[in-house]
């Protein structure tokens, strides 16, 4: 198992209640939806501050990169926040279309977020970081989230 | 390390937009040429009508849509730099078009002036996207299977256009080549090698993306395009060996192969998480019927001699390849790149994203199925009207509304683009 594992399979978890949250919206179930949404919003919000309090602060130690991709990465955290705020606020007003558009939006930032992290970053990270117990740090923090 | 690699590097939107705007203007021609030439043109593959058809729909409508796609796709998702998308693309792009009018004129009127006209602009063309895109797919640290397929699928557009030229120059000057064998090889690196690669390689990227599916199983994106590059480098050996005893034993597994794709991909989508379906997984399913409708066919036009002795069966392939599949799966993914891309370039504006309208606002969704259902329709009858040529009309009529629709739809993001643009920097100014 590698650093980057537990954050890897932790997209698929926000990948699985994002598509619950989504569905239960869609059909006008908001009671149930609003419930799946927090955890999403949790979940995320404890996925963005792992990268940004644990990973990426050892990366940019290690490397000296503190402007490249984890400056990226920061950012499209920043844009997927606002979204989840729009989605909330569909969510509060009952507003199908406004909580689906932003929903759909931050589907395909997050999906490619993910796979630039997944395809590029994590494994930037693994070859850095490799001897680290810096994965034993990011499996703990998610479970506890 | 990963030295020249871009992590955020999509081109100006008019790259990809230029492409994807031009698009189904040539469908739009199509129809409107079969609606004007009615059902004797559709009587065998030979017809002028046909190889006219043929290339607005190849060399046009899905040229240029998979030539924005590529522009798009290749910074995203592979992390390559095309060398000045903006400069290439400006020249590039109007090459293409020219190309495209003329190599059309010059099948449809037999003019071999037209057609010797057609085979510079177009080597020159597809030979300038060809060289900017091979250089950014082989300079890209990435690896994967996505970005395979796109160096096999931009290899064999290259083959595609060397044959098509050698074929277009052997019309025109009456050279004596084996024309048909020619035809056969060239139109399968055009519809294997470059359209099905690449929209393969795109698959493994997007539908798992779009749907929140499995990823296509490692073997399968392993085995998938070399055994199709192996394949066609076995089919293109009738032009050496001239012996007709290999074309079943290498067709059936060619068609066999379309169908593993289609139905991994029919079955990705069915066991996907998400549920929510809208205009472009629906057009990906069609896309994939229509898939696997093209290879039962096939190998039906191989082993069941009265369909395949109807020289009309090989136009029924082609409304299906052509319709059914490759304009399908790019009006899909349009449908879903167009809005991202808005609000993804709007985003970057500067304004507070809550002041970027969502997705769903640059192309309202009803508008989305509504064309799709109009598309289904108009493939519904082009189909028909391969065997009821009375229905031809109204068929290539069906077709030219739909991808006028099309267009109306795109332009609509772009002119949303625009006007949402302008708000957010009125907004900008005086706060
Ligand atoms: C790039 C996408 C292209 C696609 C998808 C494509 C597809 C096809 C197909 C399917 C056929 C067979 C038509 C039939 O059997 O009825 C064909 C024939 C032909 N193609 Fe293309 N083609 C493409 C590009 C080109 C180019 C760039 C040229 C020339 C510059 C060209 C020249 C020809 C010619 C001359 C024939 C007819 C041969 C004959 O009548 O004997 N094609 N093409
Ligand atoms: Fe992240």
């Amino acid at each position: 198992m590698s650093i980057t594992t537990p954050l890897f399979q932790h997209h698929k978890h926000c990948d699985d209640i994002f598509a619950d949250a989504e569905s239960a919206c869609g059909n006008g179930d908001w009671e149930a939806g609003g419930k799946l949404f927090a955890l999403l919003q949790s979940q995320l919000e404890a996925h963005f501050s792992s990268e940004e309090e644990l990973l990426f602060p050892a990366f940019e130690a290690a490397t000296g990169m503190t402007s490249g991709p984890t400056e990226v990465m920061r950012g499209e955290h920043r844009q997927m926040r606002d979204l989840l705020g729009q989605m909330s606020s569909g969510l509060a007003e009952r507003d199908g279309d406004a909580f689906s558009g932003a929903a759909e939006t931050l589907l395909i930032l997050m999906q490619q977020h993910n796979m630039k992290e997944e395809n590029i970053l994590y494994p930037m990270c693994d070859n850095a970081l490799g001897a680290s117990d810096l994965g034993d740090n990011l499996a703990q923090r998610l479970k506890a989230s | 390390m990963h030295p020249n690699l871009s992590f955020d590097q999509a081109p100006p939107i008019s790259v990809p937009y230029r492409f994807f705007l031009t698009a189904p203007w040539f469908g739009m021609l199509a129809g409107l040429l079969l609606a004007w030439s009615g059902g004797d043109g559709l009587g065998s593959r030979w017809t002028p009508e046909v190889l006219a058809l043929t290339h607005l729909a190849g060399a046009g409508f899905m040229l240029q849509a998979m030539s924005g796609a590529l522009f798009q796709f290749i910074p995203v998702a592979v992390g390559g730099n095309v060398w000045r998308p903006r400069l290439v693309a400006n020249v590039i792009h109007p090459l293409l078009v020219l190309a495209a009018l003329l190599l059309v004129a010059g099948l449809l009127f037999s003019n071999p002036a037209l057609l010797s006209a057609a085979v510079p602009v177009f080597l020159l063309g597809a030979g300038g996207l060809v060289a900017a895109v091979a250089l950014a797919l082989w300079r890209t640290p990435a690896t994967g299977m996505t970005l395979w397929s796109m160096r096999m699928a931009i290899g064999g557009l290259a083959i595609t256009v060397l044959l098509g030229s050698l074929l277009a120059d052997a019309l025109a000057r009456g050279l004596n080549l084996p024309l048909i064998d020619l035809t056969n090889v060239h139109l399968a690196w055009a519809l294997g090698g470059w359209a099905l690669m690449l929209l393969a390689g795109v698959s493994y990227h997007v539908v798992p993306m779009f749907q929140l599916t499995r990823p296509y199983p490692l073997w399968f994106a392993r085995g998938f395009g070399p055994l199709l590059l192996l394949l066609l480098c076995a089919w293109s050996s009738r032009l050496l060996l001239d012996d007709d005893r290999w074309t079943t034993p290498i067709a059936l597994p060619l068609l066999l192969l379309f169908s593993a794709y289609a139905v991994m991909t029919l079955w990705l989508q069915y066991t996907r998480r998400r549920k929510v379906d809208d205009a472009t997984s629906l057009y990906f399913r069609v896309a994939m019927v229509s898939l696997l409708g093209f290879a039962v066919s096939g190998a039906a036009v191989r082993l069941y001699p009265p369909f395949g002795d109807d020289p009309r069966a090989i136009v029924w392939l082609g409304v299906l390849v052509f319709v059914g599949v490759f304009v399908s799966a790019t009006a899909g993914m349009m449908y879903k790149i167009t809005p991202f891309l808005n609000w993804l370039h709007l985003q970057r504006l500067g304004a507070p994203i809550s002041a970027v309208p969502n997705m769903k606002k640059m192309i309202p969704a009803d508008d989305m199925t509504g064309q799709l259902r109009l598309h289904v329709l108009a493939l519904l009858l082009l189909l028909a009207a391969v065997w009821l040529p009375t229905l031809a009309r109204l068929a290539g009529f069906a077709f030219a509304v739909s991808c006028a629709w099309l267009a109306w739809n795109l332009i609509g993001a772009a002119r949303r683009y625009r006007m949402f643009t302008d708000q957010i920097r009125a907004v900008a100014l005086h706060p």
